[in-house]
């Protein structure tokens, strides 16, 4: 007896050597698999980030950006002579927060409270559906430069569309600059954004609300619910997880907005966003650290933003919560 | 009162009428099971009478009041769904007092017919969970409290046990017919299972294509089935049938002439009957002697289910036609076996060529 237990100790390493177990190999294949991805993420995305990390602690410049000194935080915040320099005090880059802040929060409700609409109305069965769900799209598949330079043209104070309307109907009496004017650039903006993504938002939430029980609704007229409490008793609770994710993807992509703002209103500070400012410094100015140092920034602002918003909205980016 | 009177009901979705003029009555505090295959209407039906669906055609009333135009919520009736219809966000305190709560009811009513119907449904441990958190038979159980709550004349049950394992259905569908006992509520319940139906019903409607095949007792279906497709689908396994045609008529039998020289006298009302019409006679495997008898089939045993309390031989007859026969689960019988199938007159069934029965005669 004991013998043979010893025997059998004495053979499974062997076994064991000669043949990966099964957990292991699969492991050994998932990397793999995995590795080719891993590897053109690491150059792409990984590699650049970390450049322009490291040389937000630099005084590189783009005219020589082979010569280049360390700088520390210097680019960030710096005591000089009695005087606080850098970004942290810079009135400019607080202006371009609080620009995006604006822009990302406006823009962002009005197309979940528009997209919410639209997907409501879409998912009720009526002849053509499916083509005007397929026609409501087109704003989200015109590339967003074009559609800027459209709606530039659009809104253009002497040759614009909307004034010449806006006029012929007595609304307007003279023609206004809707990109120019400091009061309303902002404005235009947002709603040039609203009309381009609110098809997007309200894709995701359709595709939500296809998810939902239809029996409960049933349930709901046994009980008697009226459509009003229905929606937001059942449907909202409901569908809250897909309008969650809806969001966030919403509010990663306009806290980082660009090619709109640039396109539309170019470096006016009535509308900079901090992409346009980590711009300016960077290709206007040459200032690739001080530049670099403004993008690093706006990573990070990004990156606590969405930390906060999963946190404090228990959004769940896994499976869904049924 | 809660009576429900359905008169010339049809129903129509497009141009297609899927429900063909159904005329009922429910008595109050009955429990009347609507039966039949998938597609025949059955579900169709409960929808019209919970309000789910608007009827096309016909007369309904409840309670002597008439619903056709009523929301469902105005019907006095309360529905238990196949896939129980939870409110998956809510807990299943919230979700059984969701309705009374939008009703505006007190909060010490709704606390107290919450609490009433989690005791008769035995799931008070339970009013703190939420739906994903629950068995398939304690979900099944707070869509019943749901139901409760509501304080319905009418229950509505759509095939409530059907996501149900095997052992869980037998013992919801006891408690089902204790708390059609303990609520004296008239109750309406579809399913496909003939073993649901002629267990809980006082009253079954055997459905097919969207028309009435036969309204009766689960035992009046049992032994007098009106036609050939109530005969089939009432009773499991089902029953048998043979082909054959009619030797003589007399007052009160027919003598049937059966493949393989085979006579014997039913007893039935031959309403119209006549020499040499064909005809098919059915029986029941349970009621053929697999010891033979005066007049009996005899064929070979193609294969043998051993049921443990019986056996169910399957033997085709020299004419092609297979007839099950329900034998005592010790007794012998092998696969290649010739066995005789008793005839037992008393027990056979007769239907015309166009599937009507002759009545049969009780002696």
């Amino acid at each position: 007896m004991t013998q043979q237990t010893l025997d059998h100790a004495a053979a499974a390493p062997a076994v064991a050597s000669g043949k990966l177990s099964l957990g292991r190999s699969r492991v050994r294949a998932a990397w793999i698999f995995l590795a080719p991805m891993l590897l053109v993420l690491l150059l792409v995305a990984g590699w650049p980030l970390a450049r322009t990390i490291y040389f937000g602690f630099t005084d590189a410049d783009l005219s020589d950006i082979a010569n280049y000194e360390f700088i520390g935080f210097a680019n960030y915040l710096e005591y000089d002579d009695g005087e606080w320099y850098g970004l942290l005090v810079d009135p400019d880059w607080w202006n371009a927060v609080r620009n995006t802040l604006v822009f990302a929060f406006i823009s962002v409700s009005l197309e979940t409270a528009l997209g919410l609409i639209i997907a409501l109305a879409l998912n009720a069965s009526f002849p053509g559906r499916s083509i005007l769900r397929a026609a409501v799209l087109i704003p989200w598949a015109i590339p967003t430069v074009v559609s800027a330079k459209m709606w530039g043209w659009m809104l253009h104070d002497q040759f614009g569309v909307l004034n010449d309307m806006l006029m012929g109907l007595g609304i307007l009496s003279q023609p206004v600059a809707w990109t120019a004017d400091p009061q309303l650039a902002m404005a235009a903006v947002i709603m040039v954004d609203v009309w381009k993504t609110t098809p997007f938002m309200a894709l995701l939430i359709l595709a939500g609300l296809q998810m939902l029980p239809s029996d409960c609704y049933e349930a709901a007229r046994v009980d008697g619910v009226h459509p009003v409490k229905v929606f937001f008793r059942i449907t909202l609770p409901l569908i809250r997880p897909a309008i969650m994710v809806a969001v966030i993807f919403r509010l990663l992509d306009a806290l980082r907005i660009f090619d709109l703002i640039y396109v539309l209103t170019s470096n006016s500070t009535d509308t900079m966003s901090m992409s346009v400012y980590a711009r300016q410094q960077l290709v206007d100015f040459q200032a690739v650290g001080y530049g670099s140092a403004a993008s690093t920034l706006l990573f990070m602002v990004i990156a606590v933003l969405t930390v906060v918003y999963i946190v404090g909205g228990k959004v769940n980016l896994g499976e869904g919560n049924r | 009162m809660a009576e429900v009177v359905l008169k010339g009901i049809r129903k129509s979705f497009g141009d297609i009428e899927t429900i063909h003029g159904v005329d009922l009555t429910i008595a109050d505090r009955e429990f009347v099971v609507f039966v039949g295959p998938s597609g025949c209407g059955k579900s169709t039906l409960l929808r019209l009478i919970a309000g789910l669906e608007e009827i096309t055609a016909g007369e309904m009333t409840i309670d002597g009041q008439m619903v056709n135009e009523l929301p469902p919520a105005q019907r006095g009736i309360a529905m238990v769904f196949q896939s129980y219809a939870l409110y998956p966000h809510m807990t299943v305190y919230d979700n059984m007092a969701f309705g009374l709560k939008l009703a505006k009811a007190s909060k010490e009513t709704i606390e107290e017919r919450v609490r009433r119907a989690a005791g008769i449904l035995q799931i008070d441990h339970l009013l703190e969970r939420k739906p994903k958190e629950m068995s398939g038979g304690q979900r099944q159980r707070v869509a019943i409290g749901r139901a409760i709550v509501r304080d319905p004349k009418v229950f509505l049950f759509d095939e409530p046990l059907s996501n149900l394992d095997a052992a869980l259905r037998v013992q919801t569908r006891i408690e089902l017919a204790k708390l059609h006992e303990d609520m004296a509520a008239t109750m309406v319940y579809v399913t496909h299972d003939q073993v649901e139906a002629m267990t809980l019903a006082d009253k079954i409607v055997v459905l097919n294509a969207g028309n009435v095949e036969q309204i009766g007792s689960p035992l009046e279906l049992y032994h007098h089935p009106e036609n050939l497709f109530v005969a089939g689908f009432i009773g499991s396994p089902k029953m048998n049938f043979v082909k054959g045609s009619i030797a003589a008529v007399d007052q009160n039998a027919i003598e049937v002439a059966l493949p393989g020289e085979v006579r014997t006298r039913i007893a039935v009302r031959p309403d119209g009957a006549r020499n040499g019409d064909e005809v098919t006679l059915g029986v029941r495997p349970e009621h053929l002697i697999a010891g033979g008898a005066d007049s009996q089939l005899v064929g070979r045993v193609d294969v043998v289910e051993q049921l443990g309390d019986s056996n169910l031989a399957y033997v085709s007859l020299p004419n092609g036609a297979t007839v099950v026969v329900r034998s005592e689960g010790d007794a012998r019988v092998r696969e290649g076996d010739q066995m005789p199938a008793g005839l037992d007159p008393s027990q056979c069934h007769l239907f015309d060529a166009d599937g009507a029965a002759f009545p049969r005669v009780i002696q």
